[in-house]
C-alpha cells in the first residue's frame, strides 16, 4: 500500500510530466485559456492514460517486444477515439473549443512515454496508480496555468466575474505569448520547490526518449 | 492562386504551428540545443509531413468517407503515419544512404510528433482540396523549421549569458519563446 502511494505521489511534483519530464507540453498551453477547458483536458487525458496503462499492463507478457510500439499506439488510439466521441456527445461546446487537441492526445508523449517506461514492465495495480498520479499531476498544472490566465486575461474564473469591474482584462495572458510566460513562471516555481524537496537526495535523471535523441544516437525503432 | 498564397502565409507565419498554436512543443524544447540538429529535425519533419498529408487525404476522402468510417480517423491516421515513417526509413536506408545518415536518426521521433498528425487532421477540418492540403502541409512544416531555428540560435547565446538561478534551464527557454511569440503576433492582420 505504501509503495502504491509512493508511485501515486511521484507524478505530482517529483516526476511531474509537464515540469520535470517535460512531455505532453502542447496541449497544456493551448487549452488553458479558461479553467473549464483545463479541467476538461486534464480529465480526458487522465482517462486515456489510466485505461491504456491498465490494458497494456494486463497484456504486457503477451506483447512481443519487437512490435510493441504499434500495439501501444493502437491501444492508445482506441481509447482516444472513445474519449473523443464521448466528449462530442456529452460536452459539445467543450469539445469544440479544444478542437484538434483532443485527437492529439494520441501522440501526447505522456501516454506513450508512461506506457513504454512504466506499464510495459510493472504489475497492473502499480500501472493504474501511476496513470492516475501522472494524470492528476498533469491536471493540476493545467488548472494552475488556467487560473492565472483566465483571471488576468478575462477577469473571470470558471466563467464567473471575480475581478472588480474597474479591472481591465489583460488580453496578453489569453494570447499565445502569455501562455508561454505563465508556463515558464510556474515551471520555475515548481522546479525550485522540487529542488527543496529533493535537497540532499540526488534526483535520478528523468529524461524521456520520446522527444529527444538518446545519447548513443541510435534511436530505437518505432 | 491567391488562395494558395493566403493558405501558405497564414500557416507559415500568422498561425505558426509552434509559436501560435503550441503544437510540437516537446521536440521544440528537446531538439534545439544544437543548430545542426534542429535543422535536421526540421527537414525530416517537413519531408514526412508533406508525405503524410499526401497519403492521408486520399485515404480519408476515397476510403473512410464513402464508407461512413470517419470516426476511425484517429486510429487510421496514426497507423498510416507510423507505417509510412517505417517505410521511408527502409527506403532511405537501401536507396539513399547519405540522406539516411543525415535524417535517419530523427525518423523514429517523428511518429509521435504532434505536428504531423495535427496537419492531417487540420486539412480535413478546413475542407481543403488536395492541392491546398499539400501547400498547407509545406507551409506548416516550414513554420516549424523556422521556429526551431530561431530558438536554436537564441540558445547558443543563452549558454554564455548570466541567467538568474530561479529561471535556470527550461523556464528561461519558455520565457524566450514568449518574447519570440510576441514578435510573431505582429504578423496577425497580414491577411484579412
Amino acid at each position: 500500500m505504501k509503495r502504491l502511494f509512493g508511485v501515486f505521489v511521484n507524478g505530482l511534483i517529483v516526476e511531474n510530466p509537464l515540469f520535470v519530464i517535460m512531455i505532453g507540453l502542447c496541449s497544456s498551453m493551448a487549452v488553458t485559456t479558461t479553467v473549464a477547458n483545463g479541467i476538461g483536458m486534464g480529465v480526458a487525458l487522465t482517462f486515456v492514460l489510466v485505461m491504456s496503462e491498465l490494458i497494456i499492463s494486463l497484456f504486457r507478457n503477451l506483447i512481443p517486444d519487437s512490435i510493441r510500439m504499434p500495439i501501444f499506439l493502437i491501444v492508445i488510439a482506441a481509447f482516444t477515439t472513445i474519449m473523443d466521441l464521448e466528449m462530442k456527445a456529452y460536452f459539445p461546446a467543450l469539445s469544440k473549443s479544444m478542437g484538434v487537441f483532443i485527437p492529439l492526445v494520441v501522440v501526447n508523449c505522456i501516454v506513450m512515454g508512461r506506457v513504454e517506461a512504466f506499464s510495459s514492465k510493472q504489475p497492473v495495480a502499480d500501472s493504474t496508480v501511476d496513470g492516475l498520479g501522472m494524470g492528476i499531476g498533469y491536471t493540476w498544472v493545467l488548472i494552475a496555468l488556467a487560473v492565472v490566465r483566465e483571471l488576468l486575461g478575462n477577469g473571470t474564473l470558471l466563467g464567473r466575474q471575480i475581478m472588480p469591474s474597474s479591472f481591465s482584462p489583460m488580453i496578453f495572458f489569453v494570447l499565445p505569448p502569455g501562455g508561454f510566460l505563465v508556463f515558464s513562471l510556474w515551471m520555475a516555481a515548481s522546479n525550485n520547490l522540487r529542488r527543496k524537496l529533493l535537497a540532499g537526495k540526488k534526483p535520478e535523471p528523468t529524461q524521456d526518449s520520446c522527444c529527444t535523441l538518446p545519447e548513443n544516437g541510435s534511436a530505437e525503432k518505432a | 492562386m491567391t488562395d494558395l498564397i493566403k493558405i501558405f502565409v497564414a500557416a507559415f507565419l500568422i498561425n505558426n504551428i509552434i509559436l501560435m498554436r503550441f503544437i510540437a512543443l516537446c521536440s521544440y524544447i528537446g531538439m534545439t540545443s544544437d543548430v545542426g540538429q534542429s535543422v535536421g529535425m526540421g527537414l525530416a519533419v517537413t519531408f514526412v509531413t508533406v508525405l503524410a498529408s499526401a497519403v492521408t487525404w486520399p485515404i480519408y476522402y476515397w476510403i473512410l468517407k464513402p464508407n461512413g468510417l470517419e470516426f476511425l480517423e484517429i486510429l487510421v491516421f496514426i497507423v498510416v503515419i507510423a507505417a509510412l515513417v517505417q517505410l521511408v526509413e527502409f527506403y532511405l536506408k537501401k536507396s539513399v544512404p547519405s540522406l539516411y545518415h543525415a535524417m535517419g536518426i530523427y525518423l523514429p521521433l517523428i511518429t509521435t510528433n504532434c505536428a504531423i498528425l495535427a496537419v492531417t487532421f487540420d486539412q480535413i477540418t478546413y475542407n481543403y482540396n488536395f492541392v491546398q492540403s499539400i501547400v498547407f502541409s509545406v507551409a506548416v512544416s516550414l513554420g516549424y523549421l523556422l521556429a526551431m531555428l530561431l530558438l536554436a540560435g537564441v540558445r547558443q547565446r543563452l549558454k554564455n549569458s548570466p541567467i538568474p538561478s530561479f529561471m535556470m534551464d527550461t523556464p528561461i527557454l519558455f520565457l524566450t519563446t514568449s518574447i519570440i511569440a510576441v514578435a510573431f503576433m505582429g504578423f496577425a492582420g497580414l491577411i484579412k
